[in-house]
This record gives structure tokens, sequence and C-alpha cells, in this order.
């Protein structure tokens, strides 16, 4: 007998969990625009838009780390080319608002440098927002379909897939950095003004996106939270803990982990696409391979498994480097590196792990 | 061989002054009309001596080249010394004393120069010094005179030098080619063909043009048919060329790969570690080198061209320390968990590299190769690469069969292959496996240090030097096989050539793009790799 979606999706969370989320949605959404749009600048109170752009941001990459979290922590899939899609999806975004912040018929000055008279073929309908939304679902996702497809029917599994999306990432990078490839080159995509009529750097327009990133990232996270929820969610586990056990009782582990894959690398398109109207450049590097793995890190400092546990590790990652990035520059690295080698050695669940070590250690 | 060499120097350097002591009486007339400030009787009196032909006139000739040769009232000829002020007489080489105001330097223009320069090669044709009679014959190949070819034929009757007897030939047809004789320019066309000399091209490609009322410059049907076949040959060799020079040049980047990958293929291919800061042992290896060459510089520049060959244990100790304290302290606690393994060591990477940035800063540091690995070696006619080019592949062969020894002929190595094969068995059989593990990842970290004084010689270096070939490495060893040193050979040699080849079609960006995406749609073929191994040791 099946459960009514409207019973599967309030079950999702107990009342005290939902009480939680809607006051984090108040605080992100009702809070923080008033303190920005509403309270005056010279009160203590008041949020400038510089930070809530930052937060903004933020929020994107917390939900690459859902999207991780997703393949990695449940279904065991380590993957180093996560930032292939975020990055993708970025590009899309601002192909978009590249030829919606110009004039018609006027090219970006990479191109006019190029010689090109017309845009290439594959900017051919950007300058649409829809053809847009939907190429950012796209993108991401049939590359991550089609990757995924190769990969996981001849078993490529463990460090090797890890690997190998390392050196897609690494591929796209050096493919994207060509300026013949008609994306901007290393200096990538910028000067942005307009979306859907108005300016993104506008405090306006600003609130609106950080509103639609923290939106998306609730959706995400009930998305997810649906997923590992679900009878496919107790596939994904099997997956990630038995996979041969799992293919000797009649499941095809091929399907279950396409579709995580490939949900996956859509989810971080989106994110890529709503970050970058709020930094305002999207450039290859961040196809770096580095990046990615960082990206991997924010999980693991979280607690892979556990779809809170991202949310804490991004946050932390990030809020942590840009205070270190802006007071001690030299010491960031070592700070990073020393989170990728000892939680691992320390914390191998991640801070959501300590908390439990610590509530179980209560109880007993 | 020094002796014989230093007696070879001694008479170079005495022969002409001997020769001099005894110049015949018309080379002294012809050689006396240099005495003039009128560049045309020089170039007169040039035309004379190149028909005499005596070596005797040479350092004259020499001296004119240098703006050296002066003369006097009495028509008598002065060479200046380059060391000092003081002069000696131009045909016998005796020191004299001259006053500087009363000498007249014999003019050097263009076409004295011209006419110069081939009469001085054909007198150092025969000289002892195979360098000298080299320049000698590339001057004669490319500005042949008729009136030499007496000199020519009778240098070619004396010359042991496979190269220099090829440029003579060279010079001898390109002077027939102008002859009245059809028989002679066949003959003169055939000449060419066979030595493959690019540089004739062009002058076939004349004989071969119409002039504007369709006929053919060169009146001879069989000439002209000569000519097509010489060019043909010619096309071809410079097809060998330019195909050897990128088979060589393809190895070479291959090589590169190899030593940056082997390390890494030891690790990972037999311990299953992934190691991502296998990039910074390359890194180590390459600023130990660049200690060593200051040390070197410092303290000893004597021996400065010798501190690579030092550099080479020095950089295998230090990066090995590196790597077993990596494993001592990190990774033998991550041994069954290899993602997180993974992670660690990146984050060891960004440590080490934050580390040496801190260090020696953020720029490159300067590695100058030895001059012994500086320069070029000449592979055949036409091919010539730098030596650190050709020597990184001398290089990694060595460092193969340094592993190739390690693995297979020490007990080390007979350990490790057995705790790689059945980690349980191996131990209950006595072997210390936890030890074997140190020792390997030791092994493999010094490899890596082995690489980057390799690469320091080619590459920059700087704090992001790993950066830039851990993902290639990780390519190569995937595609090689896990486990599987020579696997590792041959994908590294393999994708060395096929980017080299690629890359006139592509770019080099491209070529890169195409072998990754080749890679990736490899393993889906063949998951395992190149050389997979069979049995047992090949289960997951």
């Amino acid at each position: 007998m099946r459960t009514p979606l409207v019973i599967r999706f309030l079950a999702l969370h107990g009342r005290r969990g939902w009480i939680a989320i809607g006051l984090l949605l108040t605080l992100a959404l009702v809070v923080v625009p008033v303190l920005n749009l509403v309270v005056p600048p010279e009160s203590s109170f008041h949020i400038p838009t510089y930070t809530v752009t930052l937060i903004g941001r933020f929020i994107c990459l917390a939900i690459v780390a859902l999207a991780i979290d997703l393949i990695w922590g449940y279904t065991g899939v380590l993957s180093l080319g996560q930032g292939a899609f975020f990055a993708l999806g970025g590009y899309v975004m601002g192909m978009h608002l590249t030829r919606a912040s110009l004039a018609e018929g006027q090219l970006p000055n990479f191109m006019a440098y190029m010689g090109l008279t017309e845009y290439p073929w594959f900017w051919f309908g950007f300058e649409s927002f829809w053809y847009t939304v939907l190429m950012i679902l796209l993108v991401p996702g049939v590359l991550a379909f089609v990757f995924g497809f190769l990969a996981f029917r001849s078993r490529v599994r463990g460090v090797y897939f890890a690997i190998i999306t390392q050196a897609l990432t690494f591929a796209l990078m050096l493919l994207f950095f060509r300026g013949e490839t008609g994306l901007g080159g290393d200096t990538g995509l910028t000067g942005f003004q307009n979306l859907l009529g108005f300016d993104v750097r506008d405090a306006g327009t600003r609130m609106a996106l950080y509103s639609a990133s923290v939106i998306a990232l609730a959706l995400s996270y009930l998305l997810c939270r649906f997923v590992v929820t679900s009878k496919l969610g107790r596939v994904l586990i099997a997956v990630r803990d038995a996979e041969t056990r799992l293919r000797f009782t009649g499941y095809d582990p091929l399907t279950y982990k396409l579709f995580v894959w490939t949900l996956s690398a859509v989810l971080c398109g989106i994110a890529g696409a709503l970050y970058v109207p709020q930094t305002g450049v999207i450039n290859p590097s961040e196809m770096a391979p580095a990046q990615s793995i960082e990206m991997v890190v924010w999980v693991a400092l979280g607690g892979r498994g556990t779809l809170i546990g991202p949310l804490i590790g991004s946050g932390a990652v990030n809020v942590m480097k840009s205070w270190v990035t802006q007071n001690y520059p030299d010491l960031w690295l070592f700070f990073l590196g020393a989170i990728f080698v000892l939680v691992p050695l320390l914390m191998p669940r991640g801070i959501v792990g300590l908390f439990d070590r610590v509530k179980r250690r209560k109880a007993a | 061989m020094i002796r014989v060499f230093r007696l070879l120097v001694l008479l170079a350097l005495v022969w002409p002054t001997l020769a001099a002591a005894s110049v015949a009486e018309d080379t002294q007339t012809a050689a006396a009309g240099l005495a003039s400030s009128n560049w045309r009787e020089v170039a007169a009196a040039l035309e004379t001596l190149a028909e005499l032909a005596d070596p005797a006139v040479l350092p004259a000739l020499q001296a004119l080249q240098n703006r050296r040769l002066s003369f006097d009232e009495d028509g008598r000829l002065y060479i200046a010394n380059a060391a000092d002020d003081t002069y000696r007489d131009a045909l016998s080489g005796e020191p004299v004393t001259v006053a500087e105001d009363a000498l007249t330097a014999v003019p050097l223009n263009n076409p004295v120069r011209r006419i110069l320069r081939p009469v001085i090669a054909q007198l150092q044709i025969f000289a002892e010094d195979d360098k000298q009679r080299l320049s000698a014959a590339e001057e004669l190949a490319q500005r042949p005179n008729p009136a030499m070819r007496e000199t020519i034929n009778r240098a070619l009757e004396q010359e042991g030098n496979a190269e220099i007897e090829r440029l003579l030939n060279i010079a001898l047809a390109t002077l027939d080619l102008d002859s009245e004789s059809a028989e002679r320019r066949l003959e003169a066309v055939k000449l060419v063909g066979s030595v493959r000399a690019s540089r004739m091209k062009p002058r076939l490609q004349g004989l071969l043009a119409q002039d504007s009322d369709g006929h053919y410059l060169e009146p001879d049907q069989r000439v002209r048919d000569a000519a097509e076949t010489a060019i043909a040959a010619i096309e071809s060799r410079e097809r060998t060329a330019a195909f050897v020079s990128d088979l060589v040049f393809g190895l070479s980047m291959g090589s590169v790969l190899l030593l940056a990958a082997l390390g890494l293929a030891i690790i990972f291919g037999l311990m299953g570690v992934i190691n991502m800061a296998h990039g910074e042992l390359l890194m180590i290896g390459a600023y130990t080198t660049f200690l060593v060459q200051t040390l070197f510089a410092t303290f000893m520049p004597q021996f400065f061209g010798l501190y690579l060959l030092a550099a080479l244990p020095i950089a295998f100790l230090v990066t090995g320390a590196v790597g077993i304290a990596m494993e001592r302290g990190v990774i033998r606690f991550l041994y069954n968990r290899p993602l997180e393994t993974l992670l660690t060591t990146f984050g060891i990477s960004l440590i080490l590299m934050q580390g040496i940035r801190m260090v020696f800063g953020a720029q490159n540091v300067r590695v100058s190769s030895p001059e012994w690995f500086s320069g070029s070696v000449q592979i055949m006619q036409g091919v010539s690469l730098s030596t650190s080019r050709v020597g990184v592949i001398v290089f990694a062969a060595l460092v193969v069969a340094l592993v190739w020894f390690l693995m297979y002929r020490t007990r080390l190595g007979l350990e490790v292959r057995a705790v790689m094969q059945n980690r349980k068995m191996a131990a209950s059989l006595g072997v210390a496996s936890n030890r074997v593990d140190m020792w390997t990842f030791g092994a493999g970290a010094g490899v890596a240090g082995l690489g980057g004084v390799a690469l320091s010689q080619i590459v920059n270096v700087g704090p992001e030097l790993g950066q830039g070939f851990i993902v290639d490495s990780f390519m190569v060893v995937v595609l090689g096989g896990v486990g599987n040193i020579f696997g590792t050979v041959f994908s590294a040699l393999g994708l060395g050539v096929a980017s080299k080849f690629l890359e006139p079609a592509t770019g080099a960006v491209l070529a890169k793009i195409i072998l990754f995406v080749g890679i990736i749609l490899f393993i889906q073929w063949r998951p395992q790799g190149l050389f997979a191994l069979k049995g047992r040791s090949a289960a997951d």
C-alpha cells in the first residue's frame, strides 16, 4: 500500500524538526531582510548588503555540500569533480547574464578580441531566461548522466571513480581556460548587470538572490531528506555498505547510483547558477581539482551521511575561510590542511558524530 | 687520450708559425696586394690568394675578418694581437714593434667579406681540428666558388669525417648545377638527392620551374626527372626527421611523466593508497636539488657541475624520510579506509605546499643546469634536441631499472610483493607487513624525489610544481594498470608520444583534453588498465 505523498512529506521530520526548520526559515527570510532593508545603516542591528551576499554565497555552497553528502555520505561514491557541475551551472547562468547585460547585437569584449561577429552556436538561446533555467538543469545533468552511465556500468568505483572524476574536472578546466573555447578563457564571464530587468548589483536584487538561495537550500534539503528516508535511500545505503551483496539479492546498483549521481550534479548546477550572480564572476578556476576536494572536506568535517552535518561543515569551513584569509592569509592552507588530516583521524563521523557521542555518553 | 689531445692542440697552435717561416714567393706577392686602402684591390688580392690556396695566409685573413689586419707605408702586413696592443707580422707570425699611428687598417666591407669567407673556409678545410673543418665545409656548402673546385676535390680525398664529406659534396654539386654540360648537371642533381640535403630543395625546385612561355628553365628532361626524384628523396628524409624528432620529444615528455608517476605507481599500485601529496614529494625533490645547488655554489664552486649527481641520493633520502614520516604519522591509521586516506594526504599536500611557500617564498627558485647537461644533442641529420630532454629519457630508464631491482632482486621487494598479493598470508609466514608498508611508502616517496630532481631541470621550480603533475600522474597509473610497474612505463611513454603527435593538429591543451577523455573512456572498457593483473590479487 502506498502512502500518500503529502503524508510522506510531512513524515520527513518530527514536530521538533519542522519547528526548527520553520524557525530557521523565518530567521533567514524575514529577520535578515528586515535587518538589511528596513533597519537604517546607522543602527548596530543593520546587516550590510555585503554580508547578505556573503551569506547567500555560503548557502549556495551548502547546497553543494548536500549534493556531495547524497552521493558520498549515503551512496559511498566519492566524487572529486562536483566543482565541475557547480561551475557548469555557473557558466550557464553567466552566459545568460552576459547576454542580458549587453544590448541586442552587441558582443562581449573577449569575443570582439577573438574577431567574432556573432555569438558561437552554443550561446544560442541564452538571451531567454527560461531556456537558461532549463540549461542549468540539463547541462550538468546530461554530462553527469553520460559520465555516470559509462563509469557505473563498467563498475568503476572507489578510488578509481574519485580519480577519474578529478580528471573530468581537470579536463574541463583546461578546456574552459582556452580562449578559443569561446567562454572568456581565464578571465571567464563577468561584468554582469541585468537579471530579469533588475540590476544585479542593486541591494534589492541581492536580497532577492539571497532569498532564492535560501529557498533553494530548503527545497534541496527536503528533497535529499525525502530521497534518503525513502526505500530508494535504503538501497543507496546498501550500495554504500555492501554493493556486491546488493547485486546478488537482485538489485541493479547502476540505476540507483546513476539516479543519485545525476541528481547530485543537478543540485550542484543549481547552486552554481545561484552563486554566480552573487559573486559577479565565473571563471575556470572554480573547476580546479583542489576546489572540488575542498567541497568534500565540508562534508567530512560536518559528518557524512547525516544531511545536517554537511550544512554545518560547509558553513563552518567557509566562515572560517573568509575570516582567516582576511586576517592571516598565510595560515589558511595550514588550517585547511589540518582539517583534512585531523578529521578522518580523530572524528571520522564529523561534528555530528561528536555530538552523538556526547549525547550517548550522557544517556549512559 | 688527454695527452694526445694536448699534443694536437700544441700542433695546431704551432703549425701556422712553422708554415709561415717558409712562405712561398707568389703567396707573398699576392698577399702584398692586401696592403691597400682600396677595397677593390683587396678583393682582387683575395681572388689571387684563393687560387693559390696557401694556408700560410690563413692567420692574416682571419685577422682581416676580425678587423685586426693593418699595413704600413712599406706594404708590410701586421696583425694586432687580441690580448694586448702588440703586433706581429702577418705572414711570419713573429712579434714586431710598430707605432700604431703608422698603420692603416685593411678595409673590410660586405663585398670583401663575401669573398673573404669562402677563402678562409677553403684554407681551413685542411685544418686538424674537426670543428674548424666542419665550419669551413659548412661555409663552402653555403657559398661555393667555382675557383675552389680543385681544393674541394683535394679535401674530399683526404677527408674522413662523413658529415664534412657530405657538405663538401653538396658544395661540388651546387657548383655543377650551374654547369653547361647536361651530364654534369644530372650527376649533381643525383648527388644532391643521394645526400638528401634539405637546403638544396629550393635549387632543385628551381630546375622544375617554367618561364612565362611555359618552357622549362632546365632544358634537359633527364635532369628534370632526376630533380623530381631527388626532391622526393629529400622530402621523405624530412618527413623521417620530423617523425624521429617528434618521437624522441614525445618519449622525453613521456619520461617526464614516468618519473612523476613512478613513485605513485609504487604507493598506489602496491599499497592501494591514494597519495594526493605525491606532487608535493616531487616538489620537495626539486627544492632539495635547489638547496644542493646552492650549497655547491657557495662552498665548492669548482665542483658545481657535479651538484646534480649529488642531489640524486640526497633527494631520495629527504623525500623518502618525508614519506616515511607521513606513513608512520598518519596513513597507517587509515589503511582500510582508502577514501579518507585520499583526503588526509590532500591535507598533507596543502600543508607541505604552504610550508615550502613560507620558507622559500611564493616565487619560483632558480635551478640552473650544469654545463654538461645544457646544450643539445644531434640524434640524426637534421634532428637535434636539448641535452636535458634526451637526458631525462636516460634517467627515467635508470630509475625504472632501480625500481625493478628493488622490487624483483631484493628481500624488501619480495616481501612487498608478498604483502601485496595476500597481506594475511604474508603476515602468517613471518613478513612484518607493518614494516613493509613503511619501507614501501618510503621507497615510493624516494623515487618521487628522484623524479623531482629531474623535473627541476625541465620545469620551473615553485611551490605549485607538484599540483601540475598530480592529475597526469594518476592518469598514467590508472591507464597502466595498478600494481604493475611496466604498465606504468608503457602508459607514460605512450601518453607522451601520443600527445606529441596530436599536438600539431590540436594544440597542446586540446591534445591533453583529448587524451584525458580517451583515458576516461578507456577505463570504461578496461577498468583494470592496460596491463591488468590476473588471478586472485586482481580481486578487490
